[in-house]
């Protein structure tokens, strides 16, 4: 059975599933809840300066898809609204109890020095085992200058992180915001301000949709709404490419990362993993599900680990970062072509919808004694991939590789590449 | 011979939930979910497989964008009688057969269900989803209220011709109200249905009339500019087995007309062991309703095996569920009193019981027009031998499923309004 626990930034847990910072987290209720299912730690809610923040009702948008709920979701929610004296108290108590879990806590304060050392110096006195900074919140918060807007200005996530390295012994997460145009610029940042890890990503400014009735953005607060952070399933990839993204920047190689956005499975957190993370933050699968989630996560992550022999977590951590590469290293004469399993085939034609409307024209649409059979077009496929996408059929529609005889060659050598040293004019 | 008009032992409120909406309606997450399933297949077999056309992958994908009535135009722009075809039409043997779901997992869309949802929720909104062409001035006479001929006058009316709908019976409707089993169509629908479609305005009955009785074709030809004779079969065929005329044998297809006009079910007389004779719809409807009655014993007798059986596999399990008793390659030899009872003497075997209901299909009984034979003969555009007379539905050639007198009625609509712009 292969071992899941976990030793992030020097936080122990006994595995690798911990809750993020979120509704779930604000309360010793819902942590021990979570704790009883199994979570191996969670970041408590931000805590912020009393007196506390004012919520308002309603507070999620969430995005259906296809019949699906909550493809993505989407929250106005701020930090949480209980004294902080409660908080503290409560992240004691469950401390206590709970002494094999990780406990992260959340924090959102003024960008003043004495306003972080304060908070700090009572964390601390809680036995928590580490901080999260909170740069992330893109709404309400960051309006009066904390949340993303610390995190979007290099030099205040760089700053804030001194200060709480200075004034606090307990190691330093510093959480980005993923509204950047370079999330590493922001990595880099916490990294030169001492932190001892980054997690990632916070959720994204969006409006979920719009009520047509109220001509509102939803969630409406008394017939108005704003935008808010978006996270679910639907912003997996968007996180996937800011963690590898970050795994792979020769600065801040060796700075653990908690991989989060969109981690509803043991597969998503196989993903984040394999791409870097040390670990994974989980709220919205768990908002829709419960915290039994955690079940299966831990359950069908050690049994895939054994199917391939990964005895821990860091035997497979990063493992697919070497093959996360910049376009111009792709070998432009690697071909590839659709291939239709005809006994697979349900006659649907979306492939040939799909190739026909919207690409290369490279499936044929036959009938043979009134039967219909999809067949590729060999010499129009140009192994784009789409009509296997759409196929409903697992397995129907494969991409075989096809031998070119080409040796491997990039863009960097291409000769229609003006700076490539084989450009040919016109 | 003992009174086969015995009062049923059920109760009234079990016989009446026995005749409720044999296939309820999908809720409104039933439909999304069911909707959802639908691939949305290029070149769709569903919609090959459709007699009427109907474009199904895009009324669906109406349903699950809430856009229902957009389904629901959709539907009832290639099949007005959308809604009845929804409950009746033998949907396992067309488009869900073809439905590539079934070919993936053996489980289809449901889509009758969800034409149902769309028919369903046109017909509850106020108005009529389809307006008039300009008045041409022509009228036309549709002898015949069942689907084909309300098919046909809907689409003169669409067309901006008037319409004069005569039938023989006192309702309209046809097969819809008299002929298909009442928790097929229940609440009502069939009269509803008609309502619905007349409300498109330019149609006008006329009950009671009888092509060849009081109703003569030539005078109609005199008086309209066009004629769609949609007259049904109105015969059934005759065992023609010794016995055969004894009291309490009766046909399937009366037995069902008077339980779907009976207002309440329980007043029906059904005595305790019912024989149906035949293996269509008609018989699977009537044995099975004698069941749903409150018969103690309901056998059909078929005188030929499952595969043969006219009634798809569905029926046939919709009538073993409730309590029918299929007797395969059983052929009536001849019927005798058995004391106050019948018995049904077959070559493997003699059934008992108080009632026989025939069901061994349909024939032809028009009149009035020497053209007549066998049924009425049209070319491709639904033209009989005489210029300006029409016919579609069943009581000319072709398959005998709503669906198809449906198209007939629809296309016919069209021929004639070619005809009439000359």
């Amino acid at each position: 059975m292969a071992d899941l626990s976990t030793s992030f930034a020097g936080i122990k847990s006994p595995n690798p599933f911990w809750l993020a910072s979120a509704p779930p987290t604000d309360k010793a209720y819902n942590v021990e809840r979570a704790f009883r299912a199994g979570w191996g730690g969670v970041v408590w809610k931000t805590l912020g300066d009393d007196p506390p923040v004012v919520n308002v009702s309603s507070r999620y948008g969430a995005v259906a898809y296809g019949g699906t709920r909550i493809a993505g979701f989407n929250n106005i929610e701020l930090i949480t609204d209980r004294p902080l004296a409660v908080n503290l108290r409560e992240i004691t108590e469950v401390k206590r109890k709970w002494p094999d879990r990780a406990m992260v806590v959340s924090l959102m304060v003024p960008c003043d020095e004495a306003s972080w050392r304060h908070i700090l110096g009572l964390v601390e006195g809680t036995g928590a085992d580490g901080v999260e900074l909170n740069f992330g919140c893109p709404h309400g918060m960051s309006e009066r200058g904390m949340g993303a807007a610390v995190g979007q200005v290099p030099d205040y996530v760089e700053m804030v992180t001194r200060w709480c390295k200075q004034h606090s012994r307990l190691p330093v997460i510093v959480k980005l915001t993923p509204n950047v145009t370079d999330i590493v610029k922001a990595a880099a940042a916490a990294k030169s301000g001492g932190a001892d890890a980054v997690s990632l990503i916070n959720t994204i400014t969006s409006i979920t949709s719009v009520d047509l009735d109220l001509m509102a953005p939803a969630p409406t607060v008394d017939g108005k709404g704003t935008h808010g952070g978006y996270c679910g399933p639907a912003v997996k990839p968007i996180a996937l490419r800011m963690v590898a993204e970050i795994a792979r920047d020769e600065f801040m190689r060796g700075t653990p990362i908690s991989g989060i956005g969109g981690i509803a499975t043991w597969r998503d957190a196989a993903e984040f993993i394999a791409l870097g993370a040390g670990n994974v933050q989980v709220c919205t699968a768990a908002m829709h599900h419960g915290f039994r989630i955690v079940d299966d996560m831990i359950g069908g992550l050690a049994n895939w680990m054994d199917g391939k022999g990964y005895a821990s977590i860091r035997d497979f951590q990063g493992a697919a970062i070497p093959n996360f590469v910049h376009w111009d290293d792709l070998n432009l004469n690697y071909k590839s072509i659709a291939r239709i399993d005809p006994s697979l085939c349900i006659q649907c034609g979306k492939c040939y919808a799909a190739c026909e409307d919207t690409s290369h024209q490279a499936i044929a649409a036959l009938r043979e004694n009134g039967a219909r059979r999809y067949e590729v077009i060999e010499a129009e496929c140009v192994g784009c991939n789409l009509c296997a996408h759409v196929c409903p059929v697992d397995g129907c529609i494969t991409m075989a590789g096809v031998a070119t005889g080409l040796p491997h060659a990039t863009w960097k050598d291409h000769p229609n590449n003006p700076s490539s040293p084989h450009f040919k004019h016109g | 011979m003992a009174d086969a008009a015995v009062h049923s032992t059920l109760s009234r409120d079990q016989i009446a939930a026995n005749f409720a909406d044999a296939h309820p309606p999908l809720n409104a997450a039933q439909a999304v979910v069911a909707a959802n399933r639908c691939y949305f297949c290029h070149d769709a077999p569903c919609i090959e497989a459709c007699p009427t056309g109907i474009d199904i992958p895009g009324f669906i994908r109406g349903i699950s964008t809430g856009n229902l009535q957009g389904a629901a135009y959709k539907i009832l722009d290639a099949n007005i009688f959308g809604g009845s075809c929804a409950r009746v039409c033998p949907t396992e043997i067309l488009c869900e057969r073809a439905c590539v779901r079934t070919a993936e997992c053996g489980e289809p869309v449901n889509i009758g269900a969800l034409q149902r949802v769309a028919t369903d929720w046109q017909m509850a909104q106020p108005g009529h989803p389809f307006g008039r062409s300009p008045a041409t001035g022509k009228t036309i006479a549709v002898i015949g209220a069942g689907p084909a001929g309300l098919s046909c006058a809907h689409g003169l009316a669409r067309l901006g011709h008037d319409v004069m709908v005569y039938d023989a019976k006192p309702k309209p409707g046809g097969l819809n109200e008299y002929g298909i089993a009442a928790y097929k169509m229940a609440d009502d629908f069939a009269a509803r249905e008609v309502a619905f479609l007349a409300a498109i305005g330019g149609i006008t009955f006329a009950y009671e009339q009888r092509l060849g009785d009081n109703l003569q074709l030539a005078d109609l030809r005199a008086r309209f500019d066009a004629v769609f004779i949609a007259i049904g079969l109105g015969g059934t065929n005759r065992l023609g087995i010794p016995g055969e005329d004894l009291p309490n044998i009766r046909d399937a297809v009366d037995f069902i007309a008077a339980l779907r006009q009976a207002p309440d079910k329980s007043l029906v007389p059904i005595p305790a062991r019912v024989i149906v004779i035949g293996g269509g719809n008609t018989a699977i409807d009537a044995a099975t309703q004698a069941k749903l009655l409150g018969a103690d014993t309901v056998t059909m007798l078929y005188r030929r095996g499952p595969e043969q059986m006219p009634a798809t596999a569905d029926e046939q399990d919709w009538a073993r569920t409730r309590g029918v008793n299929i007797r395969f390659w059983a052929r009536p030899l001849r019927i005798e009193r058995a004391g106050d009872a019948l018995a049904v003497i077959c070559e493997n075997g003699t059934f008992t019981a108080d009632l026989v209901l025939k069901a061994v299909g349909q024939r032809f009984a028009g009149a009035g027009a020497d053209f007549i034979g066998r049924r009425i003969a049209v070319d491709g555009a639904y033209a009989t031998a005489v210029p300006g007379v029409f016919a579609g539905g069943d009581c000319t050639d072709g398959t005998d499923l709503t669906v198809h007198a449906v198209q007939d009625g629809k296309l016919a609509a069209r021929a004639i309004d070619a005809f009439l712009k000359g």
